[in-house]
């Protein structure tokens, strides 16, 4: 190295300047900018996760946003709603009556975390939240017939109402239980594949029992 | 006493390398059970005894008991310890299932399919299945019963899904604990040849179970002479798998302490049996208040309704 051979420091030579590093407005890290945008962008965001998560449901395909980002928004407040609409069933004397309000809460979640584990003791790959998730948003179709039994219920209760209502819900019974099993069934393992199905498929046939009885006073 | 020691290393020589030349051999242990692998279970009987092995299970009774140790062996607080409890795969339990409802006479639930490998999977969703179905059921039995009538108003009776999930986890669990206890207590007493461990009788009681979920279907029917009839048909078949099961492990015992066993586990399967179907099903010829219609006579003759 010709050139350094004379080059010497031989007294202090102050070094003075500006070190900015440019941080881009893409920069891999932006979640964690997240703090200072406004809260509507927060509250947009969280909702769209949840709104693409129920579309999801409703053309289920076996994809793995679903699984990845999961959230407990959208089991919650479905959890709320069918709960909500099965209310006002009680008949004459408290004992005989329709679930209460905490008995269709206790069963939905209650009954989630078995099958979670259940799942998980048989050896399935998923976490408990992410099944949890599946399972909570898999309740939308029975909401949806909640809600069509309820208008069917108000024009009358005869015979041809309540076929409407047998075959709405068991359309929608089926409809929920091909959708979770579709989001779960990758990850368990392959010969007990129905050991697991079966606990969805009795998890959501006493949802649809609790919502064809259902009969207002 | 070297002599011996000598002796017996000669003696687990020689049988270690005739075990290595020829794998499929017969070995009989003397002293202490030996470590037999799973897969060399069935070649340790010859084929003339086989039934009555199955039936009392000496081949085998302490090897399993060992077998089944050693399978657990994780600590108690971590999940894989509760795994060892769901390692069945989907024919096995199919397989259970089947053995339950149709018992081979002379052929032990036990030894025959569960094999040292007792699973939690089957009795919990059995139970939970049967608790939804005799709710179910009888719903849907008392709504047919009283359908048409102008003072019947329709309800879910739900509070009867908590009494029944009640009554069927405590017989399922409760039943096999206090069995469970009894036969500890009288092999200390008397040296029983056949031992079960808990899990093992919680998985016979919980699979011969499943026999009720069908006959729970059937008794939607409302006819009294059907529904007798099934209680007794069912009761037949998973008690004779109960008693098949444990009568080998306390015929051993003073005879009428094992009568008395085996009949006390048929009682409380058939108490259970006559209380759900009491209990959630309405009689078919309900009482409605009858009319009472004044004959000529003056004196009132009283109607039965059908």
């Amino acid at each position: 190295f010709p050139g350094l051979a004379d080059v010497s420091i031989s007294q202090d030579i102050p070094v003075e300047g500006e070190i900015t590093v440019p941080v881009g407005s893409h920069s891999p890290d932006e979640d964690y900018s997240t703090l200072d945008e406004p809260v509507k962008d927060t509250i947009m965001r969280d909702l769209k996760a949840v709104g693409k998560k129920f579309v999801h449901v409703m053309y289920p395909r076996k994809s793995s946003t679903l699984l990845r980002d999961w959230d407990l928004w959208g089991p919650l407040v479905l959890c709320v709603s069918l709960a909500l609409m099965l209310q006002g069933g009680s008949a004459d004397s408290k004992d005989d009556g329709g679930p209460q309000f905490a008995e269709v809460f206790v069963i939905i979640w209650f009954g989630a975390v078995v099958i979670t584990l259940n799942s998980k003791l048989l050896g399935g790959t998923i976490s408990f939240f992410q099944s949890l998730c599946v399972l909570g948003y898999c309740v939308m179709p029975l909401t949806v017939a909640m809600l069509v039994c309820r208008l069917v219920l108000l024009a009358g209760a005869g015979t041809v109402s309540f076929i409407i209502r047998l075959i709405v819900v068991g359309a929608m019974f089926g409809w929920s239980t091909l959708a979770s099993t579709a989001f779960l069934a990758d990850s368990q393992p392959p010969n007990r594949k129905a050991l697991v199905v079966y606990p969805i498929f009795l998890f959501y046939f006493v949802i649809s029992w609790m919502i064809l009885t259902f009969t207002p006073q | 006493s070297a002599c011996l020691v000598m002796y017996l290393f000669a003696e687990f020589d020689d049988a270690a390398h005739l075990l290595a030349a020829n794998p499929d051999a017969t070995t009989i242990s003397i002293d202490e059970p030996v470590e037999i692998p799973k897969n060399q279970h069935s070649r340790l009987q010859e084929p003339g005894r086989e039934e009555d092995d199955e039936l009392l299970g000496t081949d085998d009774s302490d090897k399993t008991e060992l077998l089944a140790g050693q399978k657990k062996s994780a600590p108690f607080w971590t999940f894989e310890y509760y795994q060892t409890f769901f390692d069945v795969d989907t024919y096995q339990v199919l397989d259970r299932i089947k053995g339950s409802v149709f018992p081979v006479p002379g052929k032990n639930f036990v030894r025959l399919y569960i094999r040292s490998n007792p699973d939690l999977y089957g009795p919990f969703w059995i139970c939970a299945t049967l608790v939804f179905t005799i709710a179910v059921s009888g719903n849907l039995s008392n709504f047919f019963i009283h359908l048409g009538k102008p003072t019947y108003h329709y309800v879910p009776e739900f509070r009867k899904v908590s009494i029944a999930a009640t009554t069927i986890y405590a017989y399922a669990w409760l039943v096999p604990l206090a069995l469970w206890g009894f036969l500890m207590w009288r092999n200390s007493k008397v040296m029983n040849i056949v031992s079960y461990s808990f899990l093992e009788i919680v998985c016979v009681y919980g699979y011969s179970l499943f026999i009720y979920i069908p006959t729970a279907i059937l008794w939607i029917i409302p006819q009294k002479v059907v529904r007798w009839v099934l209680v007794v048909f069912s009761l037949c078949l998973s008690g004779s798998v109960l008693v098949m099961t444990f009568w080998p492990a306390v015929r051993d015992d003073n005879r009428r302490i094992a009568v008395a066993t085996v009949a006390t586990i048929l009682l409380l399967h058939a108490l259970l049996a006559v209380g759900c179907l009491a209990y959630f099903f309405d009689a078919p010829e309900l009482d409605i208040p009858a009319p009472i219609i004044p004959a000529h006579n003056g004196t009132t003759v009283i109607t039965k309704s059908h």
